[in-house]
């Protein structure tokens, strides 16, 4: 059987089932939603971080980027709501667009700028002065078009295609030229990789997963504040998810987000100061005792996972 | 109205140095990113704030303090996280996950143990009255704050530029490797820079209830995108060029509360990314971008 056929099968046909056919049998939709959020962000940052080797710190400019878009879509252009995403995921990729000098830079350079451009981003929109035209700080309504059934799915729609573009980069020429620039961009660039090309494109792509999910986001919820959207807990949670269960791969991230987003909804909900403790004691036994993810224990015991 | 932005911006800069200061010499040292930094900051407020309403001890006494404790923690706390993580195949990107990870264990123990209600100390604790400076008018904690702060700086300088182990200290800055070739105890040197670090920061952390108004647990991740401003301005990696961000970024953010206050706020992040955009490697002595 095909690598890409397999991987398929062995993990985005069942989470997308699992996702579309869950609020059937059980009732916390709300839940299931953030679940899908987080699996669909933390591929996105697989996507940049896993393969690309740049640490989006601030992706959560993206996600806000997504929602504002589609909001302000809804809200001044009286959109409908599926065309408004459009607005949403194009806020996104100008954003990004704006944001790929910043390309140039490397290591923590990176990570740091693009935590500043996410911020600044935040600024701007939560600005009182801007209050005609994003709301300010007093954050948006969009109940005209609540729709959680109809954003839910969607939403299912956007996390299938992100996991597909993970499949696609973990199985073609393209994903292994962006692990090649992970590696060494020098190298990467003699063996014939157009570098700036291939990570603008991959940072595109990123950018684009996160506004189409923060323009659902904001569909589903449908009433938030500007800090609901930039909270930089979506950058961090994101980012945390993906490397627990082991970037450059499809089933890491999904794990990630499986086991510590649920660990999360346990007990994060009741006492956040003992989940933040355990949340910050896992992240750093992590870092310094498995660098490489969950799944790396499966590659050391010669299993090849998807 | 330009003198007093001008003046502020000066003890605000020289207040600004000191923050940064000590991430700058954890990354010049070991070119990790301690994303911590602020919460180190905070818990240097933190043990002010008590050690005043408790023991009535003054502020600058505490600095004492926190330089001796601090400096003492660094020390374990650089050979439990930092070898470990140097062996892995990033460590500089992986150091700000690590140090993240750390920043939340420090402000979830700071909830638990102090509750999260904004803490201040009254200004008079630090001296009496308004201080007159070419004829505009200051409180006298910031001026306390701002000497203190240059006392700081010069003491770094000393050791780093009139000291032996300030001299190691340096060489290890220029080429890890080859200061280990050389001879030289990497790990101490690195470990005792860490340390330094800490008590800088728990030092900056001491004037923050007169500077920054107020303490509170969550105040570390503000704290650290500043810093961050402030040492990107100046020079990564040379500690003293943190003077110089930080006086240029004081003096900014004055004249924007001055003239334009509903922005200041974006200050430190445009700073920072015009600053890495424009002059990302000219001075820091290393190159930051590829291709």
């Amino acid at each position: 059987m095909p690598r890409v056929l397999r991987h398929t099968l062995l993990v985005v046909v069942p989470v997308t089932l699992a996702a579309a056919l869950l609020p059937l049998g059980y009732s916390n939709q709300l839940l299931l939603f953030n679940f899908v959020v987080f699996l669909t962000l933390a591929q996105g940052v697989n996507v940049i971080y896993g393969f690309t080797g740049y640490l989006p710190f601030g992706y959560v400019g993206f996600f806000g980027a997504g929602a504002y878009g589609f909001s302000l879509a809804v809200i001044h252009l009286h959109m409908a709501p599926l065309a408004a995403l459009g607005v949403g995921a194009l806020a996104a990729i100008v954003l990004g667009l704006l944001l790929t000098p910043l390309l140039r830079l490397s290591g923590a350079y990176f990570a740091i700028a693009n935590l500043a451009a996410a911020l600044a981003v935040y600024q701007v929109v939560s600005n009182p002065n801007l209050t005609e035209i994003t709301m300010g700080p007093y954050g948006i309504s969009l109940s005209g078009v609540y729709h959680p059934q109809l954003s839910y799915a969607i939403a299912v729609a956007v996390m299938a295609a992100t996991l597909g573009l993970a499949v696609y980069l973990r199985n073609s020429r393209f994903g292994l030229a962006l692990q090649a620039i992970r590696e060494d961009a020098v190298s990467a660039a003699m063996a014939g990789i157009d570098v700036v090309r291939a990570r603008t494109v991959a940072w595109l792509l990123s950018a684009l997963v996160a506004g189409l999910i923060g323009g659902v986001f904001a569909w589903y919820v449908s009433v938030f504040y500007p800090d609901t959207v930039f909270s930089a807990d979506f950058s961090i949670f994101a980012i945390v998810f993906a490397l627990f269960g082991g970037v450059a791969t499809v089933s890491g991230p999904v794990l990630g987000v499986l086991i510590l987003y649920g660990i999360y909804n346990a007990i994060g909900i009741t006492t956040p100061q003992y989940f933040q403790l355990i949340y910050g004691l896992l992240i750093m036994g992590l870092v310094l005792f498995l660098p490489n993810g969950l799944v790396s224990l499966f590659k050391r015991w010669g299993i090849d996972v998807p | 109205m330009l003198e007093y932005a001008l003046l502020a911006g000066l003890v605000f800069g020289l207040y600004f140095s000191l923050v940064g200061l000590g991430l700058n010499l954890v990354f010049g040292v070991m070119r990790i990113v301690n994303l911590a930094h602020g919460d180190f900051l905070m818990l240097g407020a933190f043990g002010a704030f008590w050690l005043f309403n408790l023991y009535h001890l003054n502020p600058i006494a505490t600095v004492f303090i926190a330089l001796a404790v601090f400096g003492a923690l660094g020390v374990p706390l650089y050979y439990l996280l930092v070898p470990r993580l140097q062996r892995a195949r990033d460590p500089e990107m992986l150091s700000i996950i690590l140090f993240f990870g750390l920043s939340q264990v420090i402000e979830a123990l700071a909830t638990v143990g102090f509750g999260p209600s904004e803490r201040s100390i009254p200004g008079r604790v630090l001296g009496s009255g308004p201080v007159h400076v070419l004829g505009q008018t200051f409180p006298a904690a910031w001026m306390v704050s701002a000497a203190a702060s240059a006392l700081a700086v010069l003491g770094v300088y000393f050791y780093l530029y009139r000291t032996r182990l300030g001299y190691l200290t340096r060489a290890v800055m220029v080429h890890r490797e080859e200061a280990l070739a050389t001879g030289i105890d990497v790990h101490r040197v690195s470990a005792i820079a860490f340390g330094a670090g800490l008590a800088l920061a728990a030092i900056a952390g001491v004037f923050a209830p007169f500077m920054l108004g107020s303490a509170t647990p969550a105040m570390g991740v503000d704290l650290n995108i500043q810093s961050f401003a402030v040492i990107v301005i100046g020079s990564l990696g040379n500690p003293l060029g943190t003077v110089l961000g930080g006086i240029l970024y004081g003096v900014s953010l004055m004249f924007m509360q001055t003239y334009f206050s509903s922005w200041a706020n974006l200050l430190p992040y445009l700073l920072l990314i015009l600053i890495l955009l424009v002059r990302p490697s000219g001075l820091l002595g290393r190159q930051v971008r590829r291709a």
